[in-house]
């Protein structure tokens, strides 16, 4: 008796808890309150940042990013539109940063006479900065910080 | 057996009584031309030549501008296919304030003795149509640079005049304008050191093989 009195309310239990998870709507940060079987809407494009202003590393192996749009620029097989600017040859009339002298270095550690195969699509690395405030804030800290907080005083 | 004989004589009589004929006729026709009227008033022909001439002029140059149009232009795939495809993803074609460029805004001169010369040239474009020059895709990309050669001398000629048309260097707002831009216009434009397509090629259409062209890698 007491048996079947439990299977009883152990299925009421169930089945109020499914009810009330279908009622619950999921909100987050990220995805807003839409309900998780809908898309909600696309957020607006906001233009890209276009300061041509050089932008500080996070860290030295960073590929610097793009401080300019760069919309329309073909980068394939027939031509690369960055070169036009950022090639050797061109950064005297550009003023433009060169491209780095790794970007001439082949997978063996050769250095070629203009930029390898390897590094000649610009946007697998480099890209330019949306005007967006980052959705998830980030609390990384770079190294000088790092190590000024570790020896105050500055001995490095 | 002399039918057959004959007959090939009867048509040569025909012929010749054919050509004869027309001789006559344009031999009359000169006597009427040449001689002045004298059935019409003078007053009537030269309204009637006016009129005339009114009704050419302006079919030759309706005929014209009808060739003038972007549907003219793409209705050929070679144009559709290719080049108008590519138009299509560019700020020339869609952009914020609908504004926007057809085919003869940059490849025809709006300059009507320009415009006659440019179509003109244009008759070799005919011959590609009917030949089948660039009829697929891998014909028009292994013609792709020489076509593109030639429009770049063109821009280059007249310091990229349908450029201008729209985009004038005196109403330019450098203060609007990215500082990246607003530098090179201010080094390279305003000084007339660079026209437009020095720097501005591709913006409209897919680039051909680069290597060999300045400023390019």
């Amino acid at each position: 008796m007491m048996k079947r009195f439990g299977i009883a309310l152990l299925a009421c239990a169930m089945a109020a808890g499914t009810a009330s998870l279908t009622a619950q709507t999921v909100s987050s940060g990220l995805r807003g309150p839409t309900p998780l079987n809908d898309e909600g809407p696309a957020p607006p494009m906001l233009p890209n940042r276009n300061t041509s202003e050089r932008e500080s590393r996070n860290y030295p192996e960073q590929p610097p990013v793009i401080p300019h749009n760069i919309d329309g620029y073909q980068i394939d097989l027939n031509g690369n539109k960055c070169l036009s600017c950022h090639a050797r040859a061109r950064t005297a009339e550009s003023q433009a940063p060169m491209v780095s002298i790794t970007h001439f270095m082949d997978r063996d550690g050769q250095f070629l006479a203009s930029i390898s195969p390897r590094r000649f699509f610009c946007t697998e690395c480099h890209v330019p900065q949306n005007t967006a405030t980052p959705p998830v804030s980030n609390d990384f800290t770079d190294i000088d910080t790092l190590l000024t907080r570790a020896s105050p005083g500055g001995r490095r | 057996m002399t039918t057959t004989a004959d007959e090939p004589n009867e048509k040569l009589k025909d012929k010749r009584g054919f050509i004869l004929r027309c001789w006559d006729f344009a031999r009359e026709l000169w006597g009427v031309l040449s001689r002045p009227s004298t059935v019409f008033a003078l007053g009537t022909l030269v309204l009637a030549g006016f009129a005339a001439g009114v009704i050419f002029w302006g079919g030759f140059n309706t005929a014209l501008e009808l060739t003038n149009t972007e549907k003219f232009c793409t209705g050929c795939h070679e144009m559709k296919d290719n080049v108008f495809a590519e138009l299509k993803s560019t700020v020339h074609f869609t952009n914020r304030s609908g504004v926007r460029a057809t085919c003869p805004d940059c490849h025809v001169p709006h300059n009507w003795t320009d415009k006659i010369a440019r179509k003109m040239q244009a008759s070799k474009e005919v011959w590609g149509k009917i030949f089948g020059t660039i009829d697929t895709r891998e014909k028009f990309v292994d013609h792709r640079l020489e076509l593109a050669a030639h429009e770049w001398a063109r821009f280059k000629a007249n310091d990229s005049l349908e450029c201008r048309n729209c985009h004038s260097a005196d109403s330019m707002d450098i203060t609007k304008q990215s500082p990246r831009a607003a530098v090179a216009h201010q080094r390279f434009l305003f000084t007339g050191e660079k026209t437009c397509i020095d720097c501005h090629k591709g913006i409209a259409h897919h680039l051909p093989d680069m290597r060999g062209v300045p400023g390019w890698q």
